[in-house]
């Protein structure tokens, strides 16, 4: 790659979080930290075409956007009210030392604070992708359906809050790490799940799908020894390597069992099992890594025929514990139906309170269409259809209720991506 | 120094709930006087009151000079502002663990806001 526009680019997708992490760090303001970037950004779309990218790209933006800070301190002690608070910033600046490598711990912190239990998950969800995946506020807007101006209010709304409430900005102690955890990759998860069905005319949103997968690969560099993180990468690597089996040519949706398996992806599904393995050697099981090693199971099976049913069913057994939610309880009513039949998984369904869960009537839809209960599974998928926001499934679930209306054979897959 | 930051811990209580039995409430208001000395041991403490049922409260309002006393409080609400805390603390996450506390002691719910900055 030579093209310097191209080389920006890429570092800013790069580099964008790990340099925004050192200036937050440095500045002590969000805000701050956001301007000099892209101040330093600018710097580079001037200066790269002309004298050709620096060896050190990633260095020389932290160091640019260090003195584009100072120089916008320099001009606030103009007013007077900021002079005390731009003095001290700017001893800060000069007095710690110039350096091209951040302090490895400082994306940490950042996605600590993105996802502080004290800001909404929606709020954590944007700020996360703002500000460590540089992601610009259109971007965001579309991919969770939500008018530009109000995403960006909560934006503005949330970084306050973090400055005014003291928000702080750090590692939380072993103690506390589990709950904090928690919300960091139920985020990851959630940008994931928001890619893999997006609204509208494509099935998949590549690039939350792709910025989930960098986030959790993230969290695994920063955090080596939680086995939840590794569990979380897993499992998204192992759905992401069925991303390109999930659609024909002419964008019609695959389901699991109807997949071509020789274009699931062999490096993403190796380096899942992989981290699948080692997670098991460890020997602390969670959710993430449970239904890692479910998708493991499938991608182990070579057809669909061949998949080891009751492995899923002992593992979905071992998720009800941790998580007794009914999306796991319906996920689970799949692999009770490949193994004991449609009735059975039927009967499961009934004692379930997901009405307004899309993905429960089309299991549903399916299961009854297999039971040979044709007008109810008509119905369902008139259910699911109501409910349904991505064109692509449109058209897959008019199809399949074409279909049953005048035969019926089929599978159902899994409701959820990761279950 | 470390620089610290001022919250108010409001303490929102349902005053349409029945007065939990005596022994419930003398626990709670030793719990309150621990979780008190814990501040002050700690230098986190600034001041904390209880309040009276917000029956006893009155409005009073300026327009164009005039001034107008209305009983009771702002608005009509199962839930106001039964006590509250100003404390010291270094950032949020500190501020929320005295708030856990707090919660624990008082046996209702606390809100935490920081004040602004001078």
């Amino acid at each position: 790659m030579t093209d310097p526009r191209a080389i920006i680019a890429s570092v800013f997708r790069e580099e964008h979080g790990r340099v925004l992490a050192t200036l937050v760090r440095l500045l002590g303001d969000i805000d701050l930290a956001e301007e000099a970037v892209q101040d330093a950004f600018l710097v580079a779309v001037d200066r790269w075409p002309r004298d050709g990218p620096p060896p050190n790209p990633g260095g020389w933006i932290v160091t640019t956007a260090r003195r584009r800070a100072i120089d916008r301190l320099r001009r606030d002690t103009l007013r007077t009210d900021r002079q005390a608070r731009a003095a001290r910033l700017e001893e800060r600046l000069v007095t710690q030392p110039e350096e091209d490598s951040a302090v490895p711990d400082d994306r940490l912190r950042l996605m600590f604070t993105c996802c502080h239990p004290a800001l909404a998950q929606p709020t954590q969800v944007a700020l996360t992708l703002r500000l460590l995946g540089g992601l610009d506020t259109p971007t965001i807007a579309r991919a969770f359906l939500v008018p530009e101006a109000t995403l960006a209010q909560r934006l503005v709304r949330a970084k306050r809050k973090i400055r005014d409430a003291r928000i702080p900005y750090r590692v939380p102690e072993a103690a506390e790490l589990p709950d904090r955890l928690r919300p960091v990759m139920a985020v990851i998860y959630l940008v994931f799940n928001a890619g893999w069905i997006a609204e509208g005319e494509q099935l998949v949103d590549a690039g939350l799908c792709g910025e989930a997968i960098r986030l959790a690969r993230l969290l695994v560099d920063l955090m080596p020894d939680e086995p939840e993180a590794k569990g979380l990468l897993a499992l998204l690597l192992l759905l992401q390597a069925r991303q390109p089996a999930r659609t024909t040519a002419d964008g019609t949706l695959v389901l699991l069992p109807d997949q071509d398996r020789g274009r699931w992806d062999r490096a993403l599904l190796d380096e899942g099992r992989a981290l699948v393995r080692a997670c098991l050697r460890r020997g602390a099981p969670g959710p993430y890594q449970i239904q890692a090693a479910i998708n493991a199971v499938h991608s182990d099976a070579a057809t669909a025929g061949e998949t080891d049913w009751a492995q899923i069913l002992a593992l979905y057994d071992q998720l009800l514990v941790w998580q007794p939610t009914p999306v796991v309880a319906l996920n689970r009513a799949v692999a009770v139906a490949e193994l004991h039949g449609p009735p059975a998984a039927l009967d499961l369904l009934d004692g379930l309170d997901l009405q307004a869960y899309q993905p429960f009537h089309v299991v549903r839809a399916e299961l009854l269409a297999r039971g040979g209960r044709r007008a109810e599974a008509l119905a369902a998928y008139a259910a699911a259809l109501a409910l349904t926001r991505s064109e692509v499934e449109r058209e897959h679930l008019t199809r399949r209720r074409t279909e049953v209306a005048t035969q019926a054979t089929t599978r159902a897959e899994p409701a959820a991506p990761g279950a | 120094m470390m620089a610290t930051t001022e919250y108010l811990l409001s303490v929102r209580h349902d005053y349409d709930q029945p007065a939990p039995p005596a022994e419930e409430m003398q626990r709670a208001y030793a719990q309150v006087d621990a979780f008190n000395a814990r501040l002050r041991e700690r230098g986190a403490w600034v001041f904390a009151g209880g309040l009276c049922p917000p029956e006893t409260a009155t409005v009073v309002s300026v327009k164009d000079g005039e001034v107008m006393t209305t009983d009771g409080p702002f608005a009509e609400s199962r839930e106001h502002l039964g006590g509250f805390w100003v404390l010291r603390a270094a950032d949020l996450d500190e501020a929320l663990d005295w708030a856990r506390q707090a919660s624990e002691a008082c046996l209702n719910p606390v809100e935490v806001r920081p004040f602004q900055a001078e």
